[in-house]
Formats: structure tokens, sequence, C-alpha cells
């Protein structure tokens, strides 16, 4: 206990504004001893697992050796990070159910698709990482491109996660901001140092029982309080939002809808190129699928991982509404949504603090666990990714003759400087809003134009080398230089863009990014296309084979039962999410 | 190492202590947060059964 009772001292000793003043909760014996007992298990789970990493292989890869629930559950764990709970909680009450297209529109499809047709060749190719692939496919610069921009994006994303989390623990405990940065990212070191990608991985499927377990009884509870489902349609409809928090579809025949996107928009800017960009070529969420010990194991990992994916907007959209809905309802006493200091609703702030509206002590203990948890698997996720990317693309192609105990030696280094890294990237994020908005940003300019990249290297034999490096550079720099010419209304030329010049303007920071990522993907799709339609083809179909689809080997499913087979499952978890698009049209 | 156990260890404790806490605390002040419903019984139990359903599987995929 010793270890809590120095994060209080020195909380205390920092102090600082708290924004949720009145609000602030007494945690007592039952909270900390929860948080307590979690924390001892993460570490210890890095521990347990210390004897099995005696090898690069082990640390980076896990010995290929994990079975298909848990790399499926650490799958979508990874994603459950600072977007996922506390971002979607806050677009639910700012966009309704709108936001339910990023479950079942930008990310159930997607993750089908990597398991049927893209994970006979990832596992396949016994590539250690999305770069390596690319240098199997292409060449060594697309790997350096890939690995370069990849590298920076987790150091952003999990520096995004951090200050997300040492914000929330500043403004709901009174922890010092600083040292919540320091404490939480030192156990997250310390786990990945200790048990490499397995204790990520482990860890990972723990925490997304905890997120489940902590903040399930939240949606429960607030139904109860706004009248149930009949009572929250009834204030929805009587809100400032009216019907556009209750449609998901409906409204979308032009801008005028809550994240101001068109259908069409939705569709291939979120469903398709934001979404398939994601889940199909982020190494943080292949990676838990090549840690599987078999080929059917790792592409039923983001299948497996889909199922609870599509029941997540349950537990985190369905509270943000019911409090967008107590908030505009002018009689109500109960909880409202806090405001900041110009007034406005501050909708990041909807998950915490419906948790402290709701949740007695013991309750409440258990979900800002969860809350920590969340943010420690989105964080491991990318901190493993990046010590393997960083190792394997960078380090060893530099210095080809290095041994397995240098490489296991670098990995341990770059978990260390990783995370340090991410920690000056927690500063910069604290000058944004919303959370999802600026990953949305980031992830426009990293993964369109490597998904395009993707998508004629693994299903054509003509894509080539030049095609693809000059596709994903002038597809990266057209992101850049298209963010420089547009912004969202209410926006002043700058970071969240028309720092060029303010030329095309946009409803919401959403649309805007929406748009920069479809630029980001045509560009780089139209480029790579012309240039390998051009120029001789480099690779023969011999050197092609398992590397794209139609010289891959099909894949013979005789052991599965029939309904674990990836084609049978994804199928019904593909169906599953298009009923649930209709069913709240 | 099999998942399962730690897992179903940490639920059980988890379901130990807030089955026991919510007892504990029966018709406290507290509990009008959560509208008269005394949710740390009723989800202390439901982690408890996650949890021991965990360390059964566990158990019978080692004898195995």
């Amino acid at each position: 206990m010793h270890f809590l009772d120095s994060i209080l001292f020195l909380a205390s000793a920092g102090g600082g504004a708290v924004s949720l003043e009145g609000l602030k909760p007494d945690l007592n014996f039952i909270d900390w001893s929860i948080l307590a007992i979690y924390l001892a298990f993460v570490i210890g789970i890095g521990f347990a697992l210390k004897k099995y990493n005696n090898s690069a292989e082990d640390f980076f890869l896990s010995g290929r050796s994990i079975p298909g629930w848990v790399t499926g559950l650490a799958f979508i764990s990874a994603n459950l990070g600072a977007q996922e709970l506390i971002g979607m909680a806050a677009s639910g009450a700012e966009y309704g159910i709108m936001t339910s297209h990023f479950y079942w529109v930008g990310a159930i499809p997607a993750m089908v698709f990597l398991g049927i047709f893209m994970m006979p060749m990832y596992y396949g190719s016994k590539a250690k990482s999305v770069p390596e692939y690319l240098k199997m496919r292409y060449n060594e610069p697309t790997r350096v491109f890939n690995s370069v921009s990849f590298a920076f994006m987790t150091v952003a994303s999990s520096g995004i996660s951090m200050h997300a989390l040492a914000d929330l623990l500043h403004a709901l405990l009174g922890w010092n901001y600083y040292v919540s940065l320091f404490v939480t990212s030192g156990i997250v070191l310390a786990y990945v140092l200790k048990g490499g990608l397995s204790s990520a991985i482990y860890n990972e499927v723990l925490q997304f029982f905890m997120i489940v377990f902590g903040i399930a009884p939240l949606a429960y509870i607030a139904l109860k309080d706004v009248g149930g489902w009949e009572g929250l349609v009834a204030k929805l409809h009587a809100s400032p939002q009216g019907q556009g928090a209750l449609h998901s579809w409906a409204q979308t025949g032009g801008t005028e809808n809550p994240m101001g996107v068109p259908w069409y928009g939705i569709l291939f800017g979120l469903g398709f190129v934001l979404s398939f960009g994601y889940w199909c070529t982020n190494f943080a969420e292949v990676q838990r699928a090549l840690a599987a010990n078999s080929m059917g194991a790792a592409r039923r990992t983001p299948i497996i991982g889909a199922i609870p994916k599509m029941l997540f907007p349950a537990i985190v959209i369905l509270p943000g509404m019911i409090a967008y809905g107590l908030t505009s309802d002018a009689v109500a006493t109960g909880y409202t949504i806090p405001t900041n200091a110009s007034g406005a609703l501050n909708y990041n702030q909807v998950l915490p603090s419906m948790i402290f509206h709701y949740f007695p002590n013991g309750l409440l203990g258990l979900a800002i666990t969860a809350l920590m948890a969340s943010f420690m698997s989105g964080m491991a996720a990318n901190v493993t990714a990046f010590n393997t990317v960083w190792t394997y693309d960078i380090y060893k192609a530099m210095n080809p003759d290095k041994g397995d105990r240098d490489l296991l030696t670098m990995g341990k280094y770059a978990t260390v400087f990783g995370i340090i890294a991410a920690m000056g990237f927690a500063l910069v994020a604290s000058n944004y809003n919303n959370i999802m908005s600026i990953l949305q940003l980031v992830f426009g300019f990293v993964n369109a134009p490597l998904f395009a990249t993707f998508l004629l290297g693994m299903f054509t034999r003509r894509s080539n080398a030049m095609g693809a490096f000059w596709g994903l550079v002038v597809g990266t720099g057209s992101a850049m230089i298209f963010h420089g010419l547009c912004f969202a209304t209410g926006n002043a030329p700058g970071v969240k863009g028309g720092w060029i010049s303010p030329l095309i303007e946009y409803p919401k920071e959403m649309s805007q990014g929406f748009w920069v990522a479809i630029v980001a993907f045509s560009t780089t799709f139209a480029v790579n296309a012309l240039i390998s339609c051009i120029s001789r083809r480099d690779k023969t179909d011999e050197e092609l084979k398992g590397l794209v689809y139609s010289l891959t080997p099909k894949q013979v499913e005789d052991n599965d039962p029939w309904i674990l087979r990836p084609v049978v499952l994804g199928t019904i978890v593909f169906i599953a999410s298009i009923i649930l698009n209709i069913i709240f049209w | 190492m099999d998942l399962r156990l730690p897992i179903g260890y940490v639920f059980t404790i988890y379901g130990i202590m807030l089955t026991g806490y919510g007892a504990f605390t029966k018709g406290a002040e507290m509990y009008k947060k959560s509208l008269e419903l005394n949710v740390n019984l009723i989800w202390g139990v439901v982690m408890l059964v996650f949890g021991i359903v965990m360390l059964v599987f566990a158990k019978k995929a080692g004898k195995a």
C-alpha cells in the first residue's frame, strides 16, 4: 500500500485547480483496495510471464503461442484506450445515436475483412510487423517510410491517451497531472519490460473484463433514472438535438445532422477509408493476431474481437445520450453535464461525471479502476507495437548483423524511450478539446495512405515498389496540404486546419477529418495505380507467393468446428452489424 | 499460464469484497446515488459468479 500512499502524498502536495468541484467523490478503503488489487495483478502477470521471455521472438511475438479467444479479446482491448470510453460517451452526448457509426460501420466490416481476406497474407508470410510485410511485398524504402510514420503515430496516440488519463485523474481525484502521468506510464513500462508482448496481451484481456464490469452498471442505472428507453426518447425529442439524436442514417441525406457528414461521407470516409485503414493496417492491432498460435486462431482474432465491439455502444454511447437527455430537460434536478469556463457543455467529462453521480463507494472504485485499465490497455498496445517496429524495422534494418540478444536489449530500450517520447506528446495533446477528432486527424494522415497501399499490394500483382513508395509519399503529403486548406466552422486557422489558407469550410471537425482521410486515400491509390501501370512489374508471381491474395493457397480449416471457421463466423458477425444498423436507422 | 486463472482470482476477490461490502452497508445513505439500488450487492454477486466460472474452467482444463 505504500505505493498508493506516495501517490496521494505527491498529489496533495501538487494541488491545482479541480474542474469537477463539488462532484469530487471521496474514495474509501474499499475503492482503494479494488484499485490496489488490480495494480498488483497487472504487475504480477508481467512478472509471471518473465520466465517465458528468453528470446527476441518471445518478447516481440509471444512465440506465436496464444489461443484465439485471448488474442481476440486483446485485439479489441488494444483499441479500448482513451478514445473509446471517454470519447465515445462524449460523442454519444454530442451526436446521439450517429456515434454508433464508429462501431457498426466504422469497425465491424473492417475487422471481418481483416480476418477473412488479409490475415492469410499477414500471418502466412511470417512477417513480424506490418512494415516488414511491406518490405517483402514492395521494398526497403516503403518499409522505412511506413515504420517511421507508424512510430510517430504510436507515440502520438499513446501521448494522447496519457494526457487524457492524467487530466482525468487530476480533474476527478485532484491528483497532480504530472504524477499521474509518471505513475500510470511507469506501471505500463514495468509490465511490458518484464513480460513483453505476452504480458501486454494477457493484461489486455484482464483489462477488457475490468472495463466491462466497471462501466456496464452505469447504463442500467442511468436508463432507470431517465425513465427507461421511452423516457430517453421523450427527453431527446424535446431537446435541441430533437429527432437527430435518435437516428443513425435517417437524416444523412445532407450535412444537416449532428456529425455534419452526408451518408456517402460516412460510408466511404468512415466505413471504408478510416476504418479499414485503422483496423487492417494498424500494427498495434494486427500484432495481436500475429501472436496467435495458428492460422485459424489468427484469422478468428479480429472476428472474435468484433463480437464485444458490436455490443459496446450499449455501455458507452447510451450513457452519453442519457446524459444529454437529462441535461436538456429544464425541470431536471438530477444529473447534468458539467460545463467549462465559457459555459459550454464539457462532453469529455460526461462519463466520469456520471460515474460520480450514480456510483456509490465500492462500484465507484471499480469504475475508476476500469478507466485506468482502459488507458493502460490502449497504451501498452501502442508501446509493444512501437518497440517491435523500432527494433526490427528501424534498428535491425540499419544493423542487419545484430543478433537475438542485441535485439532483445534494444527492444527494452525502445520501450523506455517510447514511453518518454509519448509523455512529451501528452503535453502537445492538451491543446485540443475533443480527443476523438484529433485521433481521426492523426489516423487520416497515417493510415489512409497505408490502406490504399495494402489494398493494391495484397489484391493485385501489378502494383510495384515505385508505385507504393511514391503513392505513400504523395498521398501523405496531399493530406497535409489539404488539411492546411480546410477548416471546421468556428475554428481559427492553425493546428486544427486551414494553416495554409482557409479555403474549404466544413460544419464540424469530424467531417473535416473524414474528408482529409478520403483525399489521402484517393491520392495514394491513384498515384500507386498510375505509376504501377506505366512502369514495369518488379516481382514475379513466384516471389509474390503468399503475399498476394490470388497467389496464396486457400486456407483449409477442416479441423475447426464449422461455426468457428473464419468465413462462417465473419459472415454471421457482419450480418448482425447490418441488422443493428437497420434497427437504429 | 492459463489466463483464466488470474482473471478468475481477480473477479472472485472483487465479488467477495463487493458482496460483503454491499451486505454490510445495506440501506446506507450512499445508495440514494444509485436510485436506492444496492448495486454493490447485486454486482458483487454477478462478479463472484463470473470469477468462479472462470476458475472452474481453468481447473478443468488443467486436469485434462
